[in-house]
């Protein structure tokens, strides 16, 4: 029998709450069968059953524990990040709370060798990065997803054994009143790095792990510095290794120090130890006698790992259960959030009978392809920061040394942060537009780009699930052959949004759905585009297809492609 | 690519044997490598540093 964990977790800053377990299954005469199950209520769990919902798609969510997770880990997310919890309805709740920043500096030797900061521009709603940590968003999920009709967590349930069939998966379930069956069209495996589902297959992540442990530790602590990354390199009293700090709300300082090679992490989360090296980097910063308390504190190693495959015949992988990545560079959570905007829409779409052959594949190929590119980018800040062998940290340790005068070296230090992944070489894109023949503009599976339209009002705001047709004019309607056209997607149960973006202070188009007004002719030359033309958005953002000139043809041929029927 | 006359030669000879002598031993491996990055940064050519990385290679 599973007996999950009853008491709230401790901790300084968060009230856990403890959900009750669900048990109603145990014992019923059948077995119930369900569109798609999601093993694993973290943040790529919920976000992935929101998604759904949006897209009217029901699902069962199946979570081991009866709380969110223990300690702040994942503690900054990306704008991108952002923009997808806006569509699934958290955003304000996490900005509310949550610290923006924008810089980022690198010490060595108490001089500061090297600063970024990410330009905020004023096209963005939300900054380059929010400090949160990890349960209040899990928190403002459960809740949302609690709140949503579709969605069903059902807490203090866990997966135990999966068995596939030809178009269904049976998981057997066990809880704290016994175990029960369950039948899903689809299982969503977003049961985090030690996924069990994963476990259950055999399969195996392919990449590299690498030797560098770090600390993490959270402290309660008055500091009067600024909220931006701190990264410490070969402090004095940790040499050669790496120290940083982020500030999280609450007066809550996250600091995360390597330990020294010959020892173990039981070694380093000692009480005494942990705090003698805490005292010795406030000591360093000149806070010597500011007082701190505890929260919370663990071992994280640096490894970059990704599965092949994330679709194994009714099981789909997506967040830490499909990749392990580096946390230098804020890629945990980032990029699960943007594997599960990737899969919601082709999945519901399949599930509604919508989908050519190709649209669910292309999950694997978009998303394990930003894996491999992340991998490829974090080994270089896991090099950088934690070096790997001998050779290795004799380079980086004198471009340390050179960075104290040398001008060239210190973009080394740039520390690549999580991105929204551009999927350029992806078989939804048109290949027959003038995708080529754009000089400006974002380029075919490149993120939209967001816009201000006024005052606390952001062209992100207006988008639903469903895909979008930006369509640029100055006409006082949408030409006949492409509404009938754009009718004869929306009849085949495709959900369709013309958005005519005016160019001649028009105040109604006919038959468009939304009116954008762009008189300034600002988004005009932000997509390189004049009027005529057009850009197709994905119901996740990305663009599949741009044309200077539309046609009702092209509409027709680049919505086949993107729903894979090519 | 240019060569250095016999009596430049002999000037970065002693030239780097004093660096070295200077560096200590225990810093000699750091300054040479300091050195290589700004010999790099100066050559200009990620291409002909990894030509003359292969040269050094050989006959350890
Ligand atoms: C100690 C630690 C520190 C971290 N620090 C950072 C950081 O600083 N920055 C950063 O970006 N990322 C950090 N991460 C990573 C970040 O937390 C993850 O990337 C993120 O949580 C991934 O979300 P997920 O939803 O994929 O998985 P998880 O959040 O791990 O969620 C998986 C869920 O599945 C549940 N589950 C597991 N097995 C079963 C089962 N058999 N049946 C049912 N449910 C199951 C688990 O209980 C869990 O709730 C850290 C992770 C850890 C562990």
């Amino acid at each position: 029998m599973h007996q999950p964990h009853g008491e709230p977790r401790r901790s300084i800053y968060f009230n856990y709450q403890v959900f009750p377990a669900y048990t109603g299954a145990v014992g019923a005469p059948h077995i119930a069968r369900k569109p798609v199950v999601v093993v694993g209520a973290g943040p790529i769990g919920l976000t992935t059953a929101l998604d759904l919902a949006r897209h009217g798609i029901p699902c069962v969510v199946l979570e081991s524990e009866q709380q969110v997770s223990e300690g702040s880990r994942a503690i900054v997310f990306t704008r991108r990040s952002m923009e997808i919890l806006q569509q699934v309805g958290v955003a304000d709740r996490v900005s509310g709370m949550g610290l923006p920043w924008n810089c980022g500096n690198s010490f060595y030797r108490n001089q500061l060798v090297f600063r970024m900061e990410s330009p905020q521009a004023p096209d963005d709603r939300y900054a380059p990065m929010t400090n949160l940590q990890q349960p209040y968003l899990e928190q403002f999920l459960a809740e949302a997803a609690e709140a949503n009709p579709l969605v069903e967590v059902r807490w203090g349930n866990r997966v135990t054994a999966l068995a596939q069939n030809s178009d269904f998966a049976r998981l057997e379930i066990d809880t704290p009143a016994g175990s029960y069956e369950l039948d899903t069209d689809w299982v969503v495996a977003a049961d985090g790095a030690r996924s069990a589902i994963r476990t259950l297959l055999d399969l195996k992540l392919e990449g590299t792990s690498y030797e560098g442990r770090f600390v993490i530790a959270d402290i309660k602590i008055d500091l009067d510095l600024p909220t931006e990354r701190l990264a410490y390199f070969d402090p004095t009293w940790n040499p050669g290794n790496t120290v940083l700090m982020h500030r999280e709300p609450g007066n809550i300082w996250r600091i995360d120090y390597q330990l020294p090679e010959d020892e173990t992490p039981e070694q380093a989360l000692q009480a005494e130890s942990l705090c003698e090296r805490i005292n010795a980097q406030l000591e360093m910063l000149g806070f010597k006698d500011v007082p701190w308390e505890m929260d919370w504190s663990s071992v994280y190693s640096a490894r970059a790992l990704t599965l092949s495959d994330y679709i194994h015949e009714r099981v789909i992988f997506a967040g830490d259960a499909a990749h392990l990545l580096p946390i230098f560079g804020v890629r945990g959570a980032n990029t699960g959030f943007q594997d599960c905007h990737d899969l919601v829409w082709k999945l519901a779409f399949t599930l509604k009978g919508l989908a050519g052959p190709k649209l669910l594949p292309s999950y694997t190929d978009e998303r394990v392809s930003a894996a491999r590119e992340i991998i490829d980018e974090a080994g270089k800040s896991t090099r950088f920061m934690a070096p790997p062998t001998a050779g290795y940290r004799l380079v980086r340790d004198a471009v340390l040394s050179l960075s104290l005068t040398q001008e060239f070296v210190r973009p080394l230090y740039h520390w690549r942060t999580s991105r929204p992944h551009d999927y350029a070489e992806s078989v939804l894109n048109c290949p027959t537009d003038d995708n080529d023949r754009f000089a400006v503009g974002p380029r075919n599976g490149a993120l939209l780009l967001n816009i201000k339209l006024g005052e606390n009002d952001y062209l992100f705001d207006r988008l639903g699930a469903c895909f979008h047709l930006l369509y640029f004019t100055s006409a006082a309607f949408i030409p006949d052959a492409l509404l009938a056209q754009v009718q004869a997607i929306r009849s085949s149960g495709v959900p369709f949004q013309i958005i005519a973006v005016t160019q001649n202070a028009q105040t109604r188009v006919v038959g468009a759905d939304q009116l954008i007004e762009d008189t300034s002719g600002h988004i005009a030359s932000k997509y390189g585009i004049t009027q005529g033309g057009a850009y197709l958005v994905r119901p996740d953002q990305h663009i599949c297809a741009r044309w200077h000139q539309l046609s009702a043809g092209q509409l027709h041929t680049a919505i086949d492609i993107v729903l894979g029927k090519h | 690519m240019n060569t250095m006359t016999v009596h430049d030669l002999e000037v970065v000879y002693d030239v780097l044997a004093d660096a070295l002598d200077k560096a200590s031993a225990a810093k000699a491996e750091l300054f040479l490598v300091k050195l290589a990055l700004l010999s790099a940064q100066a050559l200009g050519s990620a291409q002909t540093f990894n030509e003359l990385a292969q040269s050094a290679l050989q006959d350890l």
